[in-house]
């Protein structure tokens, strides 16, 4: 057997006394890809913080090996100038510099007082060919959405002279094209003898990519196997730690009369020539699960935020809830008509990080428990009726927090998520819009959210859920939407409805 | 033992150490000058007008802005009061009317341009700064407004006669150790986990006798000086606001995650507003007790107030970066910066020391403030 291009013996990591990793092993060759899977807050992101050297030598315990030598970092620099790369879940590009800053940033071209413009500018253009993004190098990252930004990041990385790339959870703000993107980008890789370590929730991708898939569960190493012996229901075994029947409940809805109608919706950002919601129509009916799927870019966030009051350009739409026509122009208004949503981006629109789960979740309706003392309006909160309520929900929903008062921050993705959709579901809402609902989250916690989604429908609360993840659009919803650049392009019921008939409608031109 | 401590009680833990040792130092170097009851009564006279600032500032700064405005604010309604009392002889109760409704309108109107004009807070108060300043000069011809009234002076300089004086004090002792009691019993009844009985019982009894012992001092001298009662209702008012009201939930929470806060239906721009607004709202009344003291109002009273009060602020563990901070600690900060300047004049430092002192703690303060929260993550 050749030598190991990376070896790590044994990792253990802890955290003031609690053990994160609880000796993990792992062993790759150069031009294999190894899966890391595991449940959020298992380790994985732990163990790629030690090997790239977030965590400095000394801070943990174990062995690094990189190309037979031990490995002592003291940060990432040592490690990336050994040839190791990591692409972190969170991108870390500077959104007001253009892509050939960001990707050179740090590592410019040229002399100390000249910069070497045009070498930098051939390479980021042959960079961004390389990952299939076509837009100028002189593009600024705000400009790009999210997906995009991805690409960016892989560019980057790219860029340096690597020989082991990790990529923590790369696809999970990805639309399918762009995830074959990344695929093949990967397989080109292994085929120029660079290893990739690789940590995702998309188990066809894990299996479709990798040699080997090691999966971690509570910091301990549950083992690793070639990916040929394996199938998506093996690793999820292994990752919980029981079968999950299946990925998908699906429940049998009542539907009802139409709730909202939405008409005529049109939403540009100042500036643009392009609308990014052209004329959109559709219908949502009572105890309904709307599925909205379509690429990242093609408007179906933008179509959510005209709903819910809070697009950031002009825009227009001709609003009916249960017949009455309805003006909502600011997220309160939304609200206060009954619709409320859980936003696509839960760290910048979701949470307020160091703020307690149970305020977190009472932030909405604060109003509710002002009580007068005495015919006085003191604007004070009843914290007895607060508490009990927060309470309540957190067990409804099963949010797993120590305490109500943990700051919402150090709660693991799912649990974060189940606290903002708790939030939305103090203001009693008829509509409840979730956008990209499971992005980021494990497969226990997606489940329960499956779940609590079908149980709110039950209880005639209408469901707008907007995906990139076509499993999850077919797997639950009743009708799914498919958009297709600010457009509606087509309607689906769920019964019979494939993954390739919603692509087909969200990529191709014309009908 | 010090993983049960959080952050923000090792923060509060740090500050009290921080005072002790400035105690026992001037102390011992003032030959115990510098804790006799007179002394006493200055220094925390001489906290009154940074305490009182750095109530409204702490909301301001929590709520991730910052103003900048706050001492030529202070000079400019200092003026204004000095104005209607020397001037047009209006009776005291007007005075303070004006002068506070006056403090509002200022404060609101700075919060309209951050919040509703989207202007950077920095912009818009440093803008106020000048221009209140030059406000100021205008109205009275750069000349010092004096001599007050004897009606204004009862703000700054009088003393609570002490039958009063003692009845406050206790029933707020009281109230205190009631409120930690039925406050541990509503946390029972939710099936809270409460913190050790023991260490929030001592720590009320600790703040008990800090009271008791400065009522004593006090008592020793003239009584407690009328301004510190004031600043003292305004704590418990302030704290009130932050920790029971919406509004002061909502400030922490645009502080915490503006874009968040937006998306949960706060109405962020309202509540800014009115954050720069009760900030105004203490300006005055930290401007009536600075033109009672002096007995006047001049034309460059208040100057670089908002620089004391920031520091306040922040040695009192107030993130700049909004959502973390509290009343009690930015009040504890005032009285540091206080007591070193009380203490530094006593010993007949030179006034430059004085300043480098002064800038040394400050940065030292957010240092360790710093360093706490990377080894406690």
């Amino acid at each position: 057997m050749t030598q190991p291009l990376l070896e790590m013996r044994n990792i253990v990591k802890s955290f003031s006394g609690v053990r994160a990793l609880n000796g993990v092993s792992i062993k790759l060759t150069g031009g294999e890809v190894l899966s890391i899977c595991g449940e959020n807050g298992s380790g994985k992101s732990t163990l790629m913080k030690v090997l790239s050297g977030v965590w400095p030598f000394g801070s943990y315990e174990g062995d690094i090996f990189f190309e037979g030598q031990p490995v002592k970092a003291s940060g990432i620099r040592d490690t990336e100038a050994l040839g190791i790369v990591i692409i972190h879940q969170e991108l870390a590009l500077v959104k007001d510099m253009s892509i050939l800053e960001n990707i050179f940033l740090g590592n410019e071209l040229g002399g100390f007082t000249q910069l070497n413009d045009e070498e930098m500018y051939r390479t980021t253009r042959d960079l961004l060919k390389q990952v299939k993004l076509d837009v100028s190098p002189n593009t600024l990252i705000r400009e790009l959405g999210v997906g995009q930004q991805q690409l960016v990041e892989i560019a980057k990385a790219l860029n340096k002279n690597v020989k082991l790339l990790i990529l923590d959870e790369p696809t999970s703000s990805l639309t399918r094209n762009e995830i074959h993107i990344l695929l093949d980008i990967v397989q080109g890789l292994k085929a120029q003898g660079i290893a990739c370590i690789y940590i995702s929730h998309k188990l066809d991708e894990v299996l479709a990519l990798s040699n080997w898939v090691a999966v971690i569960r509570d910091g301990d190493h549950i083992g690793t196997k070639s990916a040929t012996e394996l199938t998506q229901n093996d690793i999820i075994g292994m990752m919980v730690g029981r079968e999950l029947e299946e990925l998908f409940p699906r429940e049998e809805h009542d539907i009802g009369d139409v709730v909202l109608q939405v008409t005529h919706a049109q939403a540009m950002q100042a500036g643009a020539s392009v609308p990014q919601v052209n004329d959109v129509s559709f219908t949502l009916r009572r105890g309904e699960i709307l599925g909205i799927a379509g690429l990242i870019g093609s408007g179906r966030t933008e179509l959510m935020q005209c709903i819910y009051g809070c697009y950031d350009g002009r825009y227009s739409a001709s609003i009916e809830m249960e017949g009455k026509p309805l003006k909502i122009r600011s997220q309160r208004e939304a609200l206060a008509s009954g619709i409320a949503m859980v936003p696509e981006d839960r760290k910048r629109h979701g949470i307020v990080p160091i703020m307690g789960v149970g305020k977190n979740i009472s932030l909405s309706v604060l109003r509710d428990y002002i009580t007068s003392f005495g015919g006085i309006n003191l604007g004070s909160i009843d914290e007895s009726r607060e508490s009990q309520e927060i309470i309540d929900y957190i067990s409804r929903l099963k949010v797993k927090t120590a305490s109500p008062e943990l700051p919402i921050k150090n709660l693991s993705g799912g649990n974060q998520q189940k606290a903002i959709i708790a939030k939305c579901l103090l203001t009693n809402p008829k509509i409840l819009i979730l956008d990209e609902p499971t992005r980021g989250i494990d497969v226990g916690a997606k489940y329960e959210i499956y779940k609590l989604m079908h149980a709110l429908v039950k209880e005639g609360v209408s469901i707008i859920m907007v995906s990139s993840e076509l499993p999850e659009v077919i797997g639950i919803s009743d009708r799914v939407l498919v958009m297709h650049e600010g457009s509606l392009k087509g309607e689906f019921d769920h019964q019979g409805l494939t993954q390739e008939m919603i692509m087909n409608c969200a990529i191709k031109e014309g009908v | 033992m010090f993983k049960a401590i959080k952050t923000s009680q090792l923060q509060l833990l740090a500050m009290i150490a921080a005072m002790l040792i400035i105690i026992v130092f001037f102390s011992v170097a003032t030959e115990g000058a510098f804790i006799s009851p007179r002394n006493i009564s200055n220094l925390i006279r001489q906290t009154a007008i940074v305490g009182v600032l750095a109530i409204g500032m702490v909301f301001v700064i929590i709520s991730a802005e910052i103003d900048l405005s706050v001492g030529s604010m202070m000079g400019l309604l200092g003026g204004v009061a000095a104005i209607l009392d020397v001037w047009l002889h209006l009776p005291i109760a007007l005075t303070i009317l004006i002068t506070v409704c006056a403090g509002l309108v200022l404060g609101l109107f700075n919060g309209w341009w951050i919040a509703y004009q989207r202007v950077p807070s920095f912009i818009v108060t440093l803008a106020g700064m000048l221009a209140f300043r030059g406000i100021l000069v205008g109205l009275t011809d750069g000349a010092t407004v004096a001599p007050t009234s004897s009606d204004l002076s009862i703000i700054g300089q009088s003393y609570i006669p002490s039958g009063w004086g003692i009845s406050v004090i206790g029933v707020l002792c009281l109230g205190l150790v009631a409120q930690v009691y039925s406050r541990r019993k509503a946390r029972v009844n939710h099936g809270l986990e409460n913190t050790k009985a023991k260490f929030e019982y001592t720590k009320a009894f600790i703040v008990v006798a800090v009271l008791l012992g400065l009522l004593v001092s006090l008592e020793n001298y003239r009584g407690i000086p009328t301004p510190i009662l004031v600043m003292g209702g305004l704590i418990l008012l302030a704290t009130y606001i932050a920790k029971r009201t919406a509004f002061g939930r909502r400030v922490y929470a645009i502080g915490g995650n503006i874009e968040a806060a937006r998306m949960s239906g706060v109405n962020v721009e309202w509540n800014k507003m009115w954050i720069f607004g009760f900030n105004g709202m203490m300006v005055a009344i930290a401007a009536l007790i600075l033109t009672s003291r002096l007995g006047a109002g001049s034309p460059s009273a208040g100057n670089m107030a908002e620089l004391d009060a920031i520091a306040a602020c922040v040695i009192g563990g107030t993130s700049l970066a909004g959502g973390i901070g509290t009343v009690f600690g930015a009040i504890m900060g005032a009285l540091i910066m206080a007591s070193l300047d009380n203490g530094m004049s006593m010993l007949d430092v030179p006034t430059f020391w004085q300043l480098i002192v002064k800038g040394s703690i400050l940065l030292l303060a957010v240092w360790l403030d710093v360093k706490t929260k990377k080894t406690n993550k």
